[in-house]
């Protein structure tokens, strides 16, 4: 099985949802997101999104836009990204989703992205600039099938299109749970129920909910219509608070825990 | 024409996020819609003629053509539209869209400021609400338009991540609009940006090549020999060229050479760029080699931009255009040379398309015309020409 189809097993059967970590790689600087990554996988986090830096990141707030600097700052890129799972292989089993615009895979090619994607032991894709009208080009490029393809469904989309775009996807589908760009303030936990409700009518994938969730309540709250929650701009607001403290990573771990604990239902 | 999902070849489409996608189909079919009601072309055909102040002048320019001793020189007046501009064509467009279509509130990025002023104009023309991105250094490349906006009654947002220029500024514009996505029309300045964008720009802007065929057979009697514009994403060349098309009539794009292409500070896209995705499209941008985005450099804001419209890159591709550069130096001596040979000050970034018609028309003979597209004037670029010259 699948390590993202086994995770969602597991956690279902002891009827948990799953916490799911976003973090820059390369952020502050390669070295210490190494350890950033052991501390949140040792903290219990589910499932792991490893956000390939970009330098025109459209989709995301602030607060991602600046991890993406940092990262590049320190010479970041797709490869190096790849390459840190194949580092975390060696500590981990959790499923690891490469988080990308597509500019950069483009730039790699898709059929190599693949192919090193696998061999570093990726579990996943989700390209964010990627709309299912425009990702066949990539995806006839994979020599294989070993990779599971997220994709987004937002608020604004509608139920025809909800459906066509769950009947293509494959690992996990991620609800966006707001109009707006990562890290985004308003989370309306009761629209999100009724669109994750609506998802759930048309496929069944796991869902997981992403955008503006930063505290246990939330997770809590998005774990009881979903099956996960994505964490991602609160982690690297903290990142981005503690740069030079010695104790970052197990602050990172602690808050991983914290948010961990809010997804046992 | 592109195919069914806006692609020019291997070039445009759409690469946005999802929450935008239902947007860009929502907005596709009030175009299609659109341009086929002939309430909405009337509608727009009299804001060109009565508030833009159409059909612009093609104007032959005597005293240049004889500086250059070859080809005579025609420009396309662009500068005497409303606002100063060709950006006030597609500006009038789709903000006749946007009230067609029921949104209350429009949303621009603007370089040089003059798609902003364009928008912003046309925002207090129809009582809506209006917000402009503008990089914080373009901010201060281009003060009297950000004043005029403000005057108009537009939001002027400073944009401060990246470089502050025109990248950031649509970067930042399309943040805003996937917040805002349900009551807010995205302006969008070029023919650059997701599908339908790059098509309805044209159209919008076309007029200028409407015009410019009519006006030359009227006064030639033929067709001109080429025609020459700048291209930073490349609206005004596209809505210059695009009439043309199938006429045997030479087109050549003119890019930001910068401080020259060897230092690596310039906006010449098509002249040194690759294959990539940027601000929804799929065209020709400035890279690196794991596909970051480059910062671009010109003397004209305008021009100051790393992508380049999807169209322009095909007809590159399949050769119908042609593409070329000239320098910020080369461009300040066309921008002093036009000015006192024709009482004409141009916009930096039509510099550009003079500067390099002012080469080709000494290597032409005086059977050829050319057609150069002046698509703005230069009071906005003083501060900078004084700050240089």
């Amino acid at each position: 099985m699948r390590r993202l189809q086994q995770v969602f097993q597991t956690l279902k059967d002891k009827n948990e949802g799953a916490l799911v970590g976003f973090v820059t790689a390369g952020d502050p600087n390669p070295e210490t997101s190494i350890g950033l990554l052991r501390a949140m996988t040792d903290a219990g986090v589910d499932i792991l999104e490893l956000g390939v830096p970009f330098s025109d990141p459209t989709a995301d707030g602030p607060v991602i836009q600046r991890s993406s600097a940092r990262a590049l700052s320190h010479g970041m890129t797709l490869e190096k990204t790849l390459d840190m799972c194949r580092t975390l292989r060696q500590w981990s089993d959790i499923p690891v989703v490469i988080f990308s615009y597509y500019n950069p895979i483009l730039a790699m090619g898709g059929a190599r992205f693949y192919e090193h994607s696998v061999r570093c032991g990726a579990d996943a894709v989700l390209v964010v600039d990627l709309p299912p009208e425009e990702s066949k080009e990539f995806l006839d490029q994979w020599s294989g099938n070993h990779l599971d393809f997220i994709r987004l469904v937002a608020p604004t989309t509608p139920q025809d299109r909800m459906a066509a775009i769950a009947s293509d996807a494959s690992g996990f589908l991620y609800l966006v749970s707001m109009t707006g760009v990562t890290g985004s303030a308003g989370l309306n936990l009761q629209e999100v129920s009724a669109t994750a409700a609506r998802l759930k009518q048309v496929s069944s994938l796991p869902v997981c909910v992403g955008f503006g969730i930063s505290q246990p309540e939330h997770v809590r709250a998005v774990c009881r219509t979903a099956d996960g929650a994505v964490v991602g701009s609160a982690f690297e607001r903290l990142i981005e608070e503690n740069l030079t403290a010695p104790d970052l990573p197990e602050r990172l771990g602690r808050y991983v825990q914290t948010l961990k604990a809010a997804t046992r239902i | 024409m592109p195919d069914a999902r806006g692609h020019f070849g291997p070039y445009g489409g759409r690469y946005v996020a999802e929450t935008l996608m239902p947007a860009l189909l929502e907005l596709e079919a009030a175009y299609n819609d659109a341009r086929r009601d002939p309430l909405f072309h009337e509608s727009f055909q009299r804001l060109l003629h009565d508030y833009a102040g159409r059909p612009t002048p093609l104007y032959k320019a005597r005293r240049l053509s004889a500086h250059c001793g070859g080809a005579l020189i025609y420009l396309k007046r662009e500068d005497l539209a409303h606002t100063g501009a060709h950006k006030i064509n597609n500006t009038l467009g789709q903000v006749l869209l946007a009230q067609r279509m029921g949104k209350t509130k429009v949303i621009a990025e603007t370089g040089a400021g003059q798609h902003g002023v364009a928008t912003a104009t046309a925002a207090a023309l129809f009582g809506m609400e209006c917000r402009v991105f503008m990089g914080t250094e373009d901010v201060k490349r281009q003060a009297p338009n950000v004043r005029r906006m403000e005057l108009l009654g537009a939001q002027v947002i400073p944009v401060a991540s990246g470089t502050g220029t025109l990248k950031d500024a649509m970067n930042e514009a399309m943040r805003y609009w996937v917040s805002a996505v349900r009551d807010t029309f995205y302006v969008i300045g070029s023919v650059a940006g997701p599908h339908p964008y790059p098509t309805m720009v044209r159209d919008f802007q076309r007029v200028i090549g409407d015009e410019a065929r009519r006006q030359i057979l009227d006064r030639e009697g033929r067709l001109p020999q080429a025609l020459i514009a700048c291209v930073g994403g490349g609206s005004n060349a596209m809505g210059l060229f695009y009439p043309f098309l199938q006429d045997p009539v030479a087109m050549i794009g003119v890019e930001a050479a910068g401080k020259g292409i060897e230092t690596g500070k310039h906006a010449a896209t098509l002249g040194a760029g690759s294959l990539g995705v940027l601000h929804g499209s799929k065209s020709y941008v400035l890279q690196d080699g794991h596909g970051q985005i480059l910062e671009a450099h010109s003397i004209s804001a305008g021009l100051d931009y790393p992508g380049v419209g999807p169209e322009h890159a095909w007809l590159k591709d399949s050769g119908r255009a042609r593409y070329v550069s000239v320098t910020d130096e080369e461009a300040l001596e066309a921008f002093r040379t036009l000015s006192v040979l024709e009482g004409i000050i141009p916009a930096l970034e039509s510099a550009h398309a003079v500067a390099h018609a002012m080469k080709e028309a000494a290597q032409g003979s005086p059977d050829d015309i050319l057609i150069v597209n002046l698509s703005g004037r230069g009071d906005k670029d003083l501060g900078i020409v004084f700050k240089d010259l």
